[in-house]
């Protein structure tokens, strides 16, 4: 076996002079494409390559004209001090200049896991047992109820955003709640104004559903084979336990897709979070990036450090970008045929 | 033996097995809560507001009918918006369509590898604010390796000040938001190429057609479908571009919107009067014609896409 490969790809390679099957103009636009592609990658990757490259270097060497492919005097202290894990000295040498603007990473860490994680086990557990009504039960006005969560679909967010901003001060429009009543909620700290500059105004709007998550799971359960809940159903099982027993082991795994999606989402998140949780104990890291970058000067930021914040608040998406990729190709293709 | 005594209660279970309310109740109740709460009535009470002139510091205000709408008519600022918001939106849209459909067939026709489509989603999962900030550095006047680099490509290359730039602060902003969304809009349109038949292809080429012929015979007029609904979604994302111009000119000594006013999109305008103004009436007001566009603009391409026929008969 080992002798014929060879065999055979020479014969090939002799052999295009008499094929004319493949005219050279195709074989080129061929390698054009390659190349095209090859392009892609480069222009996909080199961002964050530039990223790590410049948080490697000292501020004062980058604009000392430090700037090849790789850095002459690699450094973790732009790391340590967005940790920070870094002396004052070290800061300065780092950055260049006694105060860099300050952004507390692992506390803004410490909010947008807590922030993404409720969003996106609320969202999907709750969206699911909707979609289940939608999909397995029969009751008057559904059609109509489902074509209303849908309309959703379309409302902007900024159009929601001032009357959600005023619930989430308490304003329920014809009454006013206050603080106090909701010392029982966890990750709450009462400051009076209701939820506001609270992890659960955060959360709230995204917690209990999106038409967007009812609509991907009822998609899913519709596909689902029902021989086996009619068995169950005429065996006298209730809903809540075929729901339990039957969909979730068999929709676990598009869950968990929509899950990290959700979680995505979540993390990615920047309008209603800077106007909820501007707070420095609450504020997710895409505010707290936004703020330290609105602290730097016109001229001669301190890049060093920014490119350390923006890689390692990344990190989180990054990883989950390497442990679902896969998922989230497969079921961003879904949501485009479905 | 279990039959037996099955067999007289069927009927009457059989009426009950899918529910009624009080079966879907329970299951309905968490997202009907969400979503009255945090779509319904905000929406309802978001159309009220821009009939006020409620103030966000005073926590208050009067019912004025349509008097913030006859501002908005002659507000330039809110028309500077408008077109800044159309600019944006037709860069955008064209160089993120064309580029993602071009990525797509050739990821359809080269390589089905998951590794490249993993790579090409990279981009849509990071924060914009992070993407934002990515390209600030990149593309810096004097510092940035992308300006230079583009500086010194022969004949096309060309200096800018990008992000502080009047005219290059929207092109810039686009192109690096074309740069976030493209390959997720290649994965949608790749999905949409995956439902048309290879034996086309085939036949086609067994006629000697060639790949731009195919293209243009074959995958445009059979996607035409999926393309709707892509442009439809990614329309209704281009028209609310914020975070990218919050924090792309808002950044290191710059005012959002800026320079001047070249970059204060609606969504930015909006913001501004809601957060800088307290003026919430104003700013529901503006969201509410902005709602309005959405839906003349999706109606629009819905019709002019045909979006619900297929050519594939």
């Amino acid at each position: 076996m080992t002798v014929t490969l060879p065999t055979d790809s020479i014969g090939a390679a002799s052999a295009p002079p008499s094929k004319p099957g493949i005219p050279l103009r195709q074989r080129m636009s061929r390698g054009l494409a390659w190349t095209m592609l090859a392009l892609l990658i480069l222009v996909t990757l080199f961002p964050f390559y530039w990223a790590l490259r410049t948080a490697l270097t000292t501020n004062p060497d980058l604009f000392a004209g430090d700037n090849g492919l790789i850095p002459q005097n690699p450094t973790d202290l732009n790391f340590l001090r967005v940790l920070g894990q870094a002396t004052p000295e070290e800061v300065q040498i780092a950055s260049g200049r006694e105060n860099s603007g300050s952004f507390d990473y692992l506390q803004a860490l410490k909010n947008s896991v807590i922030i993404a994680t409720a969003i996106a086990v609320g969202q999907v557990f709750f969206s699911a047992l909707a979609a289940y009504a939608f999909s397995r039960l029969r009751f008057a006005g559904r059609e109509k109820l489902f074509f209303l969560y849908l309309t959703g679909l379309m409302i902007p967010p900024i159009f929601t955003l001032i009357p959600n901003l005023l619930l989430v001060r308490g304003d329920f429009w014809l009454f006013q709640v206050t603080g106090e009543s909701l010392n029982w909620l966890p990750f709450y700290e009462s400051e009076g104004v209701f939820l506001l500059n609270t992890l659960p105004g955060v959360i709230a709007p995204f917690f209990l559903m999106t038409p967007f998550a009812v609509f991907f799971l009822r998609q899913f359960f519709l596909g689902i084979n029902r021989s086996l809940e009619e068995a169950a159903l005429i065996d006298g099982a209730s809903h809540a336990r075929i729901f339990r027993s039957v969909i979730l082991p068999i929709a676990t795994p598009q869950m968990i897709t929509l899950g990290v999606l959700t979680y995505v989402t979540a993390w990615n998140e920047y309008l209603w979070p800077l106007v909820v949780a501007r707070a420095d104990e609450v504020q997710p890291m895409t505010v707290a990036l936004g703020i330290f970058s609105s602290q730097q000067p016109g001229t001669a930021p301190d890049w060093s450090g920014l490119m350390a914040g923006t890689l390692l608040g990344a990190l989180p998406v990054i990883l989950i970008f390497l442990i679902f990729g896969r998922r989230l190709v497969d079921s961003i293709q879904f949501s485009g045929i479905k | 033996m279990a039959v037996t005594i099955n067999t007289s209660d069927a009927p009457k279970r059989k009426l009950n097995l899918y529910g009624g309310w009080r079966a879907a109740f329970p299951f309905l109740l968490p997202s009907l809560i969400g979503f009255f709460f945090f779509f319904l009535l905000p929406t309802a009470r978001g159309i009220y507001l821009s009939l006020t002139d409620w103030n966000l510091l005073s926590n208050s205000g009067d019912f004025i009918g349509t008097e913030n709408y006859e501002r908005l008519a002659d507000d330039p600022l809110f028309w500077n918006s408008v077109r800044v918001t159309l600019f944006y939106v037709v860069i955008n849209i064209v160089a993120q369509t064309l580029l993602a459909i071009g990525i797509a067939v050739m990821m359809d026709r080269l390589t089905k590898s998951a590794f490249v489509r993993a790579v090409v989603l990279l981009p849509y999962l990071i924060p914009n604010v992070i993407v934002t900030l990515l390209f600030v550095w990149l593309l810096d006047p004097t510092f940035g390796v992308v300006s230079d680099a583009i500086a010194a490509i022969p004949i096309i290359g060309f200096e800018s000040n990008y992000f502080t730039s009047i005219d290059g602060v929207i092109p810039t902003i686009a192109a690096v938001m074309t740069w976030r969304h493209m390959g997720y809009t290649a994965l949608l349109i790749f999905a949409g190429l995956q439902t048309i038949p290879k034996s086309l292809y085939e036949a086609a080429s067994l006629d000697g057609a060639t790949e731009w012929q195919m293209m243009r015979r074959i995958t445009v007029p059979l996607l035409r479908p999926v393309l709707a609904l892509v442009l439809v979604i990614t329309v209704i994302g281009s028209f609310q571009v914020f975070d990218a111009v919050q924090v792309g000119t808002g950044g290191f000594g710059g005012r959002p919107g800026g320079p001047i006013n070249a970059s204060r999109v609606i969504y930015l305008y909006i913001f501004e009067n809601a957060f800088n103004f307290n003026d919430f009436g104003y700013a529901a007001a503006i969201s509410v014609v902005l709602l309005g566009v959405l839906m003349v603009v999706t109606a629009f391409q819905l019709k002019i896409l045909r979006a619900d026929e297929s050519d594939l008969a």
